[in-house]
């Protein structure tokens, strides 16, 4: 039998996952795919909550399907965003090592 | 009588020394004429106390812990005292007057006699102190003006170093000396010495207790009596000059140690096991000493071993519980040793500072008085009778034959060995040819030194004879002693004296060369070199290591390396490294999960 | 679901998850995390989640992930090439980040209700009115606002791209 916390399970460690590729990973598009990676381990763990809460006429609790839908609107445009940045910043720079953008000082 | 007078004796020298010290350094005649004025003061005023048999002392209180802790500052004026400070004072004026005769040609004539003043006061202190804490004090002064005295010439390394061996040495065994005291307080409450003998009775359950408490005390006398294993800084000590010789490492310094463990032997009797260590230490150093003295070639180094020798016996008699016939042999010895060095200063000085027996002979002729002033003080150090030092030594030998049978039999061998080596010394010296152009030309010393001679060889002479030993000390029961005792003693004296005279009449050099272990005085001095080399190398070696390891790697690198450590982690912060951002970001997260769910 | 099933696309999920960090060709990088997103949105199917589900294929899979890939041709990224690594800044990354996922666990066992069974839905659960009518009535706002944004990021992005006139 497949509980609640086992989905909660697979949603954190794909989270810490795409966190450490945040972390580690020096590659500006593999940063940008880890980003990802959290946005979606976010959306499996609310996705799971919406199907555990049912409510007396026996539906899902709707509410959070809603949000992953805005969450994947919302992550769509941000790495459209994200990726012409890094096209701006290929172009100035030739370069799309992280260690290369290292203006925003204290 | 006036309590203040036993306190001029004191003050009398401490005055002449600060007098000397801070105004007269630069006119050498006043300050010696100051020093020895105040030394016929405190002489005089000795004398004037020694009359008068019930003359007490003003006390003062110095420190006063309320109660628990109480030193006054008396002086005690017992029989034992008044005779040490005549005999102090007494010798110390000759030596004095003697000094003038020495030391005229010396540029530091001021600053010796400043010290010598010095001396006379710490010594007459410690004969003078009735309590622990203030004969601690002038034992630890005494010491301190030996060593400015013996480096008097200190621009010689040798002496410089002699100094300093001798204040180490006996500052070792002080601090044994030390430990005893404070051990004694803590268990009479009392540092006065007629405050604590009767109290002495209370410990007696505690035999360990005892025995400790007196060997520490002991330990102090081993330092500055020289005995066996603290003997080294008394023959190096010879390279002061001779008056200092004889004035300190003769008569009074040395026997400060004996003094000192008769004052309180109250405490040493009361253990077996301690007396019978100190017995048998006095009996090596005795034995040492003597085999030592008959290879040596100085003629000061040679009475040095002599005086280890004597120092020996007297610290044997009170480890066989006479308090009486070590004074006695004190009192004898402080005549005839300081007579022989001041003879051997003559010597010395008119034969311009030569000291080698071998480059000297025949000097009866050359020197008539002094000849004869030393054949008295030689026949007194080997115990010929009429002269004092066969009635104390006799005592000491008649002593160990009651109550102990080989230390007796080494005594005897002893005595023989004394006879041997100063019947050598007197026929090298003073028989035969001369063997050198200096002993050729020598003549008689001047008036100064030869008058001090002519009196010290009249009291070694008549020092021994009850009449006149009466009136200082307790002499030692005069019972029957076995006949065999001085019989035995005489004939190792002939056979001594016959053995010296067969082997080195009218030789030009040393005849016996075989005795390496004795000429090198037992490798003593080399086995402390080593242990002190080693102690200083381990010492060294586990300092390094700390220094290396636990300070420099540890303390200044295990910080330096740690801030360094702190200041890689906050630089973070700033680089505009975006990771580096991200890091910190994720530690922010992980630490408010933990207080927000965990806590 | 079976559990075996959801085990399959749960690792599934991880593996080519981790295969998006560890890859060094970007383009590998791009294919593991489309096949992460199948992964993903077979898990929302198991848990009765059509539209998202499909949503998820349609959006992410087949038009982020394009875009990557688009980006990634269009800039001729190439494998990195093997680098010292500095062992220091790796451990402590992947020390947080274990921290991280330690503290999740451990907040999931805690947490009572998440061992329970999913309680059973009605027959027929209509997702797409359902969703859709909650998303046009309740929050169409948000809705709105939401279309304003894509509008403007189109906006900034053909801005960003453009090129300065030589």
């Amino acid at each position: 039998m497949v509980t609640l916390g086992d989905y909660l399970l697979v949603s954190g460690v794909l989270f810490s996952i795409g966190f450490a590729g945040v972390m580690l990973r020096r590659n500006l598009i593999i940063i940008l795919m880890s980003l990802e990676l959290m946005l979606n381990a976010a959306n499996l763990s609310l996705v799971a909550f919406s199907r555990f809460r049912v409510d007396s006429s026996g539906l899902p609790n709707y509410n959070a399907q809603v949000f992953v839908f805005f969450i994947i609107t919302v992550a769509a445009a941000e790495v459209a965003v994200g990726l012409a940045i890094l096209v701006a910043l290929f172009r100035a720079r030739q370069t799309t090592d992280v260690k290369d953008i290292s203006s925003l000082k204290f | 009588m006036n309590s203040f007078l036993p306190w001029i004796i004191l003050l009398a020298p401490l005055v002449s020394a600060a007098i000397i010290t801070l105004f007269t350094l630069r006119w050498k005649t006043l300050s010696s004429s100051i020093s020895i004025a105040a030394v016929l003061v405190s002489f005089t005023c000795s004398c004037i106390i020694f009359s008068h048999r019930t003359a007490t002392a003003a006390e003062f209180t110095w420190i006063n812990i309320s109660g628990a802790f109480q030193v006054p500052l008396g002086l005690t004026l017992d029989q034992l005292s008044r005779t040490m400070v005549v005999l102090v004072s007494g010798i110390g004026a000759a030596i004095h007057i003697y000094s003038l005769g020495y030391m005229r040609d010396d540029e530091g004539k001021s600053r010796y006699f400043a010290a010598l003043s010095l001396f006379m006061f710490a010594m007459l202190g410690i004969v003078l102190a009735n309590n622990f804490v203030m004969l601690f004090i002038f034992w630890e002064l005494v010491g301190f003006t030996s060593y400015v005295l013996i480096g008097h010439w200190f621009y010689r390394d040798a002496a410089a170093d002699a100094a300093n061996k001798a204040f180490i040495t006996t500052r070792i065994g002080d601090f044994g000396f030390m430990i005893g005291i404070l051990m004694l307080w803590m268990a009479t409450g009392s540092v006065v010495f007629t405050e604590m003998a009767p109290r002495m009775a209370t410990l007696a359950v505690h035999p360990p207790f005892l025995t400790i408490v007196a060997l520490l005390i002991f330990c102090g006398a081993v330092g500055k009596s020289a005995q066996f294993p603290l003997h080294v800084w008394l023959p190096d000590a010879m390279e002061g000059p001779t008056p200092i010789s004889a004035l300190i490492h003769a008569a009074t310094m040395v026997a400060a140690g004996v003094y000192m463990l008769v004052r309180v032997a109250f405490v040493i009797q009361a253990s077996h096991t301690a007396l019978l260590i100190i017995a048998w230490i006095g009996t090596i150093t005795a034995v040492m000493a003597a085999l030592i003295a008959t290879q040596q070639n100085d003629i000061k180094r040679i009475l040095a071993y002599s005086t280890l020798s004597q120092l020996g016996y007297m610290v044997m008699a009170v480890g066989l519980a006479s308090s009486d016939a070590a004074m006695f042999h004190l009192f004898t010895h402080a005549f005839f040793k300081a007579l022989l060095f001041l003879a051997a200063g003559s010597v010395i000085v008119m034969l311009h500072h030569e000291q080698d027996i071998w480059k000297m002979g025949g000097l009866s002729r050359k020197l008539p008085i002094t000849f004869i002033t030393f054949v008295v003080g030689a026949l007194a150090l080997i115990g010929c009778p009429p002269f004092s030092g066969f009635f104390s030594k006799d005592a000491i030998l008649a002593l160990a034959y009651e109550r102990n049978t080989p230390i007796f039999f080494l005594a005897l061998f002893t005595a023989f060995l004394t006879a041997f080596y100063v019947i050598r010394l007197l026929v090298i010296v003073f028989f035969g040819e001369p063997r050198s152009n200096i002993a050729r030309e020598s003549r008689e010393s001047p008036l100064v030194m030869t008058v001090p001679l002519i009196v010290l060889s009249l009291l070694a002479t008549l020092g021994g004879f009850a009449f006149f030993a009466r009136n200082f000390l307790a002499l030692p029961v005069e019972k029957e002693i076995a006949i065999i005792v001085p019989a035995l003693a005489i004939v190792a004296l002939i056979v001594g004296s016959g053995l010296a005279i067969a082997l080195y009449r009218n030789r030009l050099t040393e005849p016996v060369k075989d005795l390496e272990l004795l000429r090198h005085k037992f490798y003593f001095d080399e086995a402390y070199s080593w242990l002190i080399y080693w102690t200083q190398e381990l010492l060294a070696r586990v300092s390094a290591f700390v220094d290396r390891w636990i300070i420099d790697a540890g303390a200044v690198g295990g910080s330096s390396r740690g801030t360094w450590g702190i200041g890689a982690l906050l630089r973070l912060i700033q680089v505009g490294n975006l990771q580096g951002y991200v890091f910190l970001f994720g530690l922010g997260v992980v630490a408010i999960i933990y207080f927000a769910v965990f806590r | 679901m079976s559990p075996f099933l959801f085990w399959l696309f749960a690792s599934l999920t991880v593996i080519f998850g981790a295969a998006v960090v560890i890859n060094r060709n970007p383009v590998a990088s791009a294919l593991s995390l489309v096949a992460s997103f199948m992964g993903l949105a077979a898990l929302f199917v198991s848990l009765d989640a059509y539209f998202v589900g499909i949503i998820q294929v349609l959006v992410y899979a087949g038009a982020v992930m394009v875009l990557f890939l688009f980006i990634v041709m269009l800039l001729n990224l190439q494998a990195e090439e093997r680098r010292r690594i500095n062992w220091l800044a790796a451990a402590g990354g992947i020390t947080v980040a274990v921290i991280l996922l330690v503290q999740i666990a451990v907040t999931i066992r805690r947490f009572e209700a998440a061992r329970q069974a999913f309680p059973p839905l009605a027959r027929s659960t209509d997702d797409v009115w359902n969703i859709g009518a909650l998303l046009f009535r309740n929050y169409n706002l948000p809705f709105q606002i939401v279309g304003v944004l894509v509008l403007v990021a189109t906006i900034g992005v053909v801005l960003l791209s453009k090129r300065e006139p030589q």
